[in-house]
């Protein structure tokens, strides 16, 4: 394929095939992606000890937070991982521009619409009720010490997952860009698969952030 | 792989509308159970109940959305290699930071050997 002329837009001359190229994107997106998971995999080793350590503070921490919000939240996260999947696929199969851009757009509008929440809805009520240690503390209920403690797990967990929200929505900007330049086809999006790949990631994170910070350990009356 | 995608002309697996559709599906019903299932008195399975979900939606997420079902062999490697490398760090942690507690020294102990109770 490559040895016959003209090279397809995209394609480095030192790959064999088209195919080569992207399975090579790919598993250098993965190394990537398996240093992030060993990132967060930090937070998360230290949330299972401390919690060991603190189960009651951690419990009460846990109950601070509220879960319609978090669910939401989770809901909001998976439709724009479908809608990031299908935008992958519309490139694949050679779509009008048009639609990869609406696709684009409406994930990025969903990570928007997450981060809002998030911010609206529970940061900025944390900051409110004064559970933000370091920011506005004054809860004075039980457990107190151990709560600050939850709460510390909690801001540093969900800022950098939102952290890497907006790096994804940046991200997604330079897509649509290159996507409004035709720099894909049929035969060259690695680009979008490579950030699709990134963008699940990030949900990923969300699912396990929702199941450990606000349903861990039940939230049944007596729990 | 790679004769799949000179047949049909395109590069990679092109994975059809209705699974995408179908695996979102399954996420979302996940997350109406997962958090169903927090508001039942499980006692200790609870924690159990809920991570087993995260896993379950985690793994629907990495073999359909990131189409690791139809990723090289090297690609998937490399991904149980870092999940691995996660456990090794969960578990080494965990093996150290909740074994640790102090050691009651017996008083005589003490008195006759000091650099002893310095060593607990």
């Amino acid at each position: 394929m490559a040895a016959h002329g003209a090279h397809p837009p995209g394609f480095a001359h030192q790959f064999e095939t088209v195919g080569q190229q992207r399975e090579a994107g790919q598993l250098g997106m993965w190394v990537f992606l398996v240093t992030e998971i060993l990132f967060f995999g930090g937070l998360f080793a230290s949330y299972i000890i401390y919690r060991a350590l603190h189960y009651q503070s951690f419990v009460t921490g846990s109950h601070l937070l509220e879960v319609k919000f978090g669910a939401t939240n989770t809901y909001v996260l998976i439709c724009s991982s479908l809608t990031m999947a299908l935008a992958i696929r519309y490139a694949q199969v050679g779509k009008r521009k048009g639609q990869i851009i609406f696709w684009l757009i409406l994930t990025m509008i969903l990570g928007a619409l997450f981060l809002g929440l998030k911010l609206r809805f529970e940061w900025y009520r944390d900051y409110v009720d004064g559970i933000i240690p370091g920011v506005n503390w004054a809860y004075s209920g039980p457990h107190a010490p151990g709560v600050q403690l939850f709460m510390c797990f909690y801001f540093f967990m969900t800022g950098l997952h939102a952290l890497h929200m907006v790096a994804g929505l940046g991200i997604l900007t330079v897509l649509v860009i290159m996507t409004a330049r035709n720099k894909f086809s049929s035969q060259y999006y690695a680009p979008l698969e490579i950030s699709g790949l990134y963008w699940h990631f990030v949900d990923i994170v969300w699912i396990f952030l929702f199941a450990l910070l606000y349903l861990i350990g039940g939230r049944y009356p007596g729990s | 792989m790679s004769d799949h995608s000179e047949q049909s002309g395109h590069i990679g697996h092109v994975v059809p509308v209705r699974t995408y559709v179908l695996v979102f599906l399954a996420l979302m019903a996940g997350t109406a159970l997962t958090t169903a299932a927090a508001y039942t008195d499980l006692g200790r399975w609870n924690t159990v109940v809920a991570l087993a979900i995260a896993v379950t939606k985690m793994m629907l997420v990495v073999l359909f959305f990131m189409h690791v079902k139809y990723a090289t062999g090297l690609t998937r490697i490399v991904i149980l290699a870092g999940f691995f490398w996660l456990g090794i760090m969960v578990t080494l942690s965990c093996s150290d930071e909740l074994t640790r507690r102090w050691e009651i020294v017996p008083q005589g102990w003490q008195m006759i050997v000091p650099l002893f109770s310095r060593l607990f």
